[in-house]
């Protein structure tokens, strides 16, 4: 009897704790939502609030209305994820797969191939030079896709460790003896056998993709070529420069920029679509945690 | 599994179609990864902008000899104070939270609350560092305007331009952002412990806190380990986001905030000191290189079967 109490007692604890460091954890996210729909005048007279004195959808009737540099700058991130994930799921895989097979004579030299990268950096210094010197890269969209992210050492492990261990020999010796060639077997048997551990991968990049403004600040000066967090980056500094892309789009260039509230309203939709897909998506997100971390 | 010992016979596998299905990513890992390897010669060079990268002029070790007489000393405690920080709380409450979410028993609540500790790590730095501000702004934050008041002391602060606040908020920041993340880990072990320990414990009187003093946390332990060896081999690295977003590149800062990453990012594209900035980059991978080695020994001696190489 006691000790069930004890339990119970226990997970009551437990629940609390939780919710606590939930709420916790919840309210700054709530604090930029709740402002983009705060009055501009309010906003400047009690500052960011939870319990605002007037409400106004004036943020996102700007944004709506001004907003081509922020509907070009959503363009380059949905393009720019789109593409660098594509393409780094098929290099990825296409690298991780002759790892795994055992009877490849390169497998050890490439596996360490592989893992140097992750014991040794020549540095941000070399590689801006060698971007921009050698391949010329800045101020071009793919200076937001080919730096430091399309083959990572810890997918490609993660991808060859999947296919060590769910993909058995046999079924690839039998395509061999039925005369299939090496892609061929890649593309008709590994490929379909990959989904849980693509969707993994595939979710790690686009979120890094989506969320990334290193390459932005590092390699793209014009502002076409923002994507939304550089975009965000700049409007930070300097809010006015949303005025710069509106030129009396739609005839009203001079509605006043609501520029308190109109920073967390961009901050607000540069997160939405993560929070509105992350949660059908967040088993293959622990998985992959979990996967990465016991073995990289 | 099953386990089929064969002779070493290559079979009808030929090396070279593989190899070409390769290609592309070994490729990329070269250009991406290896040619910077060799780039880091500019270390030792007085680089100028009209003789280029091969044309500048070789200075032997007076990046590295101005580096330290300048701001190593600065930028390398900072880095290393603050990844200490990081890795002691960030392992206390992320082994705090494992052991509560695996308490509550029922899944649905589980998936609540994980997802709600999860959703910072899946913001970007830029959003954390507006969120930040939405706090911060010395005229329109959250805490100058609401907080402050509340608590009766009517002294507004200037966050952005006030060192001595910032060991505590950006560790606050990063405690937010990866609590959730790295309690996965913890969680995914201790639901790796044989149940019937837990069992037999109870048969024998003891309590929840007992059992998680005496079996959770030394089943943990390697995890413990392990974890923090192959953080302490990045000791050397920082967040750049963290470091660069969160106080809003603000220089009135820049005692307290500055890491080896931010100065090295200063350097290149602000100061344009491509020599001074090369270096501090060379010195953080070398010595960062020797840290991993070493910690993955450790790790070895440890437990073999989760070293690294």
């Amino acid at each position: 009897m006691f000790r069930l109490t004890d339990e119970k007692m226990f997970r009551g604890f437990a629940t609390f704790l939780l919710t606590t460091l939930t709420v916790i954890t919840l309210l700054p996210i709530i604090l930029i939502v709740i402002a983009s729909f705060t009055d501009e005048t309010a906003l400047i007279s009690n500052g960011y609030a939870y319990f605002p004195k007037a409400w106004s959808l004036n943020a996102y009737y700007y944004l709506i209305n001004q907003g081509k540099l922020i509907f070009r700058a959503y363009g380059v991130t949905i393009l720019v994820t789109l593409v660098g994930t594509l393409a780094s799921v098929l290099f990825t895989t296409m690298l991780a797969y002759p790892m795994s097979r055992k009877n490849f004579k390169y497998r050890r030299i490439l596996s360490f191939f592989v893992f140097f990268t992750m014991l040794f950096n020549g540095g941000i210094v070399s590689s801006y030079m060698m971007w921009t010197n050698i391949f010329g890269i800045k101020n071009s969209i793919w200076a937001l896709i080919l730096p430091n992210y399309l083959v990572t050492a810890f997918n490609v492990f993660l991808v060859r460790n999947y296919y060590a261990n769910n993909v058995h020999e046999s079924i690839i010796e039998s395509a061999q003896i039925d005369g299939a060639t090496e892609l061929r077997i890649f593309w008709k048997i590994i490929m379909p056998l990959s989904v849980p551990v693509v969707a993994t991968i595939s979710l790690f990049t686009a979120l890094i993709y989506w969320n990334d403004w290193l390459n932005g600040l590092y390699y793209i000066t014009k502002s076409e070529y923002f994507g939304i967090q550089n975009l965000l980056i700049k409007i930070m500094n300097n809010v006015q420069f949303l005025k710069s892309g509106s030129s009396n789009f739609l005839g009203v260039g001079n509605m006043n920029l609501p520029g308190t509230s109109v920073r967390m309203a961009m901050a607000v939709i540069g997160i939405l679509p993560i929070i509105l897909i992350y949660p059908f998506l967040q088993k293959y997100f622990i998985k992959g945690v979990i996967v990465g971390a016991v073995k990289g | 599994m099953k386990k089929v010992i064969k002779k070493k016979n290559r079979g009808l596998t030929k090396s070279g179609p593989l190899l070409l299905i390769a290609l592309p990513g070994i490729i990329y890992l070269f250009i991406n990864n290896y040619i910077p390897m060799f780039g880091v010669f500019l270390a030792f060079k007085d680089y100028s902008y009209v003789k280029g990268i091969f044309g500048s002029d070789w200075n032997g070790l007076n990046n590295f000899k101005y580096l330290f007489k300048q701001d190593a000393f600065l930028i390398i405690r900072n880095t290393l104070l603050y990844n200490f920080t990081f890795i002691i709380l960030g392992t206390i409450f992320a082994i705090i939270v494992a052991i509560l979410m695996c308490e509550l028993g029922e899944k649905f609540r589980v998936k609540i609350f994980q997802s709600s500790l999860l959703l910072p790590n899946l913001l970007s730095w830029v959003v954390i560092g507006f969120i930040g501000y939405a706090f911060l702004n010395a005229d329109t934050g959250f805490i100058n305007n609401t907080l402050i008041k509340l608590m009766g002391s009517g002294k507004e602060v200037a966050w952005y331009t006030t060192p001595k606040y910032w060991p505590f908020i950006l560790t606050i920041v990063y405690l937010w952002k990866n609590i959730g993340y790295s309690s996965i880990i913890y969680m995914a072990s201790i639901s790796g412990i044989d149940k019937s320990i837990f069992e037999a414990a109870k048969i024998d009187g003891a309590k929840k806190l007992e059992q998680i003093k005496h079996i959770t946390i030394p089943m943990l332990k390697p995890t413990i380990i392990i974890l923090t060896l192959m953080a302490v081999g990045r000791i050397f690295y920082s967040d750049f986001g963290l470091f660069y977003q969160v106080p809003m590149n603000s220089g009135a800062l820049y005692k307290t905030t500055q890491t080896i990453d931010t100065y090295v990012y200063h350097g290149l594209m602000e100061l344009q000191d491509i020599g001074m900035s090369a270096a501090a980059a060379l010195y953080q991978s070398v010595v960062g290189f020797v840290l991993v080695i070493t910690a993955n020994a450790v790790v070895r001696k440890v437990d073999n079967d989760n070293a690294l190489f």
